[in-house]
């Protein structure tokens, strides 16, 4: 059993018997007290406040598109304790490899929300995460990240680099081609790459259990002869330790890990998706109860360190995040060039001349009015 | 007869061709219960069960390719591939399998089945979901591509798809999914494939147009009727096969084509159709044969897209060209 690579706080957690890793519970009391990764108290607070902006942001982003002054947007919710808790364990030189629903983990590489809602505002420009060191932009054909993510984690390891990649995926992301070939190819290289899917039980409409007849999706791993460990998603400690001890593995040359990160996606696929034409607002409505952040804030009430006001941390952080807005608002737009010069590094003639009729046809224009 | 949009003119054919023939069946991603992300195949898993309009796992590769095994099997296949910047995954199965599987098989299998699925920009939408890849498919032998322009055009062009022998490449203008609603019967009726429609005749100058830029283009030649100019506009419908005659026919009647189209201009349908306007028509052109197409780059995302987007005053700014020549 390939588990054995694990270190032994998670080796027991075997995907074939279906055992998923969890710190705390629904109330927020440690079931696992020998898995409670050593934190302290203003730690827990700021990875609190981490997933609270997330979801101010993610709130925000959805009013916006909702007021008309943004194009489709992919929500976050319900989801943030694998971001930050992934963000927490990236470093600067590690790599990441984003689906398109990662928000919180790109703000901890230092994308900004400005950024991102360039991106949905439809400017390339946004997209690019330019200041994000080692920071793809995000992938809008599903699962084909995953072959990059092992490409950059065989450079690594061929040029003995102290990197980690992570990437990630959704559950259906799982059906496609990419995402087998992807791990075999990283379990043949022993390539330094975390892989998480993020199994929020729905690929837009389709639920898992239509995806995929496997257990669970961790177990997916086994057939690749890597480590493979089903945790819960919306418990912040557990996601935490997976990371931290993947990231371990990875970087000491262990090969790949294959995370399952089990959530829920409590909002819907994009803007322009209705989750009420396939699923059950009660299910919604029961999954809301064991939200990450409520489980957390149940934890550090527990542990008589919760001092956050959530309402002035909420002003506080909108105000931030409708300044970055209005500043991606105004700066949206952008020039002819723009649309040409990125394609090759030296521009063909035929695009000059393709740039070049369009420009007759504006100053044609201009002189008809 | 009741008035439809082409995302009903389309949801009407698999309709009646799922009633009438029982080898058809219909699958996707989230065509069953959601019925499609456009709402193409509403209804259709209650009304025929899941045995024959169904989810599938999300792989492109993998519903084109099992189309394929149940097409020489049996069933007639109706898959939707959910944008067109997904169809690359099944580029693979259509270039080796499903375009070949007739000629390597000498005749004992053919594949009778039907990729659909939408495409084209002009909606703002996110990367990947603005392309127009006709000229993928059809430099493939083996493949019928076709893209209607109305709804009428859509019910009888899937009505005759589904019916080929052939595997059909359906692509569907999403821009114009819903804008244009149109009387079309509800009764069966099909229109013959590599036919292209004369939709207004004139005498000065051809425009060639298909999906959602014949209605651009029915914008532009009301431009060019205002300054004199008389225009013949042709609805191509059919990519592959091409209809020489048709479009031949006009330019030798013309002098003049203007091609108008989203897609990339290099090695494009419009190079096609330049070619033929001189093979066709070499000694009675009047002007050099135009193209209004995308450029050689990637569509722009929002912010961009108009300046990659062919809007009337662009066509009619070329149809004047090439009248004035």
């Amino acid at each position: 059993m390939i588990q054995k690579d694990l270190p032994e706080v998670i080796r027991d957690f075997n995907p074939l018997e279906d055992k998923m890793l969890r710190v705390i519970d629904n109330e927020g009391h440690v079931v696992n007290k020998k898995m409670m990764p050593a934190l302290d108290d203003d730690t827990i607070i700021n990875a609190y406040k981490l997933m609270f902006y997330e979801r101010v942001a993610d709130e925000m982003a959805i009013s916006y598109q909702r007021q008309g002054r943004m194009f489709t947007y992919t929500p976050n919710l319900g989801q943030e304790a694998i971001h930050i808790a992934a963000g927490m364990n990236i470093r600067h030189d590690d790599w990441l490899v984003p689906a398109f629903r990662e928000m919180g983990v790109l703000l901890s590489k230092g994308v900004t929300m400005k950024e991102m809602f360039l991106f949905y505002l439809g400017n390339e420009h946004g997209g690019s995460f330019m200041n994000a060191h080692n920071t793809l932009p995000i992938a809008i054909s599903i699962g084909t990240q995953f072959h990059h993510a092992t490409g950059i984690g065989y450079s690594i390891k061929q040029q003995k680099k102290n990197e980690a990649v992570y990437t990630f995926i959704g559950d259906g992301g799982t059906s496609e081609g990419d995402f087998s070939e992807s791990l075999n190819f990283a379990g043949v290289w022993q390539a330094p790459v975390i892989f998480t899917i993020q199994n929020n039980q729905y690929a837009i409409s389709v639920p898992v259990t239509s995806q995929t007849k496997s257990i669970n999706l961790a177990v997916k791993s086994v057939g690749f002869g890597i480590p493979g460990i089903k945790v819960d998603g919306n418990d912040f400690f557990a996601m935490y330790l997976a990371y931290k001890t993947a990231s371990e593995h990875a970087l000491s040359g262990k090969g790949p890990v294959l995370i399952e990160a089990f959530t829920y996606r409590l909002g819907a696929h994009t803007t322009s998706d209705d989750p009420s034409k396939y699923r059950k607002k009660e299910e919604e409505v029961e999954w809301s109860l064991v939200d990450p952040l409520i489980r957390l804030e149940k934890y550090m009430r527990n542990k008589k360190i919760w001092n956050i006001d959530t309402q002035e941390l909420k002003d506080k952080y909108k105000k931030d995040i409708d300044t970055q807005f209005k500043d991606a608002e105004k700066n949206k737009s952008y020039p002819l060039d723009d649309v040409f010069k990125f394609m090759y590094s030296d521009m063909p003639k035929e695009l000059m001349r393709q740039k070049g009729e369009y420009e007759q046809f504006l100053s044609w224009k201009e002189n008809r009015k | 007869m009741s008035v439809m949009t082409m995302v009903k003119a389309i949801n009407n054919a698999l309709d009646i061709k799922l009633s009438e023939d029982k080898s058809v069946v219909v699958y996707g991603e989230d065509v069953g219960v959601e019925g499609g992300v456009f709402r193409v195949t509403e209804g259709l898993q209650k009304k025929y069960g899941v045995d024959r309009v169904f989810d599938s796992p999300l792989a492109e590769s993998g519903i084109v390719g099992t189309a394929l095994g149940m097409a020489i099997s049996g069933l007639r296949p109706v898959v939707e591939l959910q944008f067109e910047g997904f169809t690359y995954p099944a580029f693979n199965q259509l270039a080796t399998n499903v375009s070949r599987m007739q000629h390597r098989s000498r005749g004992k299998y053919s594949v009778p089945m039907v990729v659909r699925f939408p495409y084209g920009g002009g909606v703002n939408a996110l990367e990947l979901h603005s392309d127009s890849p006709e000229a993928l498919f059809a430099h493939l032998p083996g493949l019928k591509v076709v893209i209607p322009s109305t709804p009428y055009d859509a019910k009888g062009m899937m009505i005759s798809a589904i019916e080929s022998e052939d595997p059909v490449i359906f692509m569907e203008p999403k821009r114009i999914y819903r804008a244009i609603k149109q009387e079309v019967a509800e009764d069966k009726f099909s229109l013959p494939l590599g036919k292209a429609k004369v939709v207004q005749e004139g005498s000065d100058v051809t425009v060639v147009a298909f999906g959602a830029m014949v209605r651009e283009s029915q914008k532009a030649i009301a431009m060019a009727q205002e300054a004199g100019i008389s225009v013949e506009l042709i609805d191509l419908r059919s990519i592959y096969p091409i209809d020489r005659e048709t479009v031949g026919e006009s330019i030798r009647k013309t002098g003049r084509l203007v091609v108008v189209a989203e897609a990339h201009e290099s090695f494009s349908v419009g190079s096609e159709l330049v070619t033929i306007a001189n093979e066709e028509a070499f000694l009675y052109l009047e002007a050099p044969p135009r193209r209004v197409m995308g450029y050689d780059t990637i569509v722009p995302l929002a912010q961009g897209e108009k300046y990659y987007i062919i809007s009337p005053d662009r066509i009619f700014y070329e149809i004047e060209k090439s009248f004035k020549f």
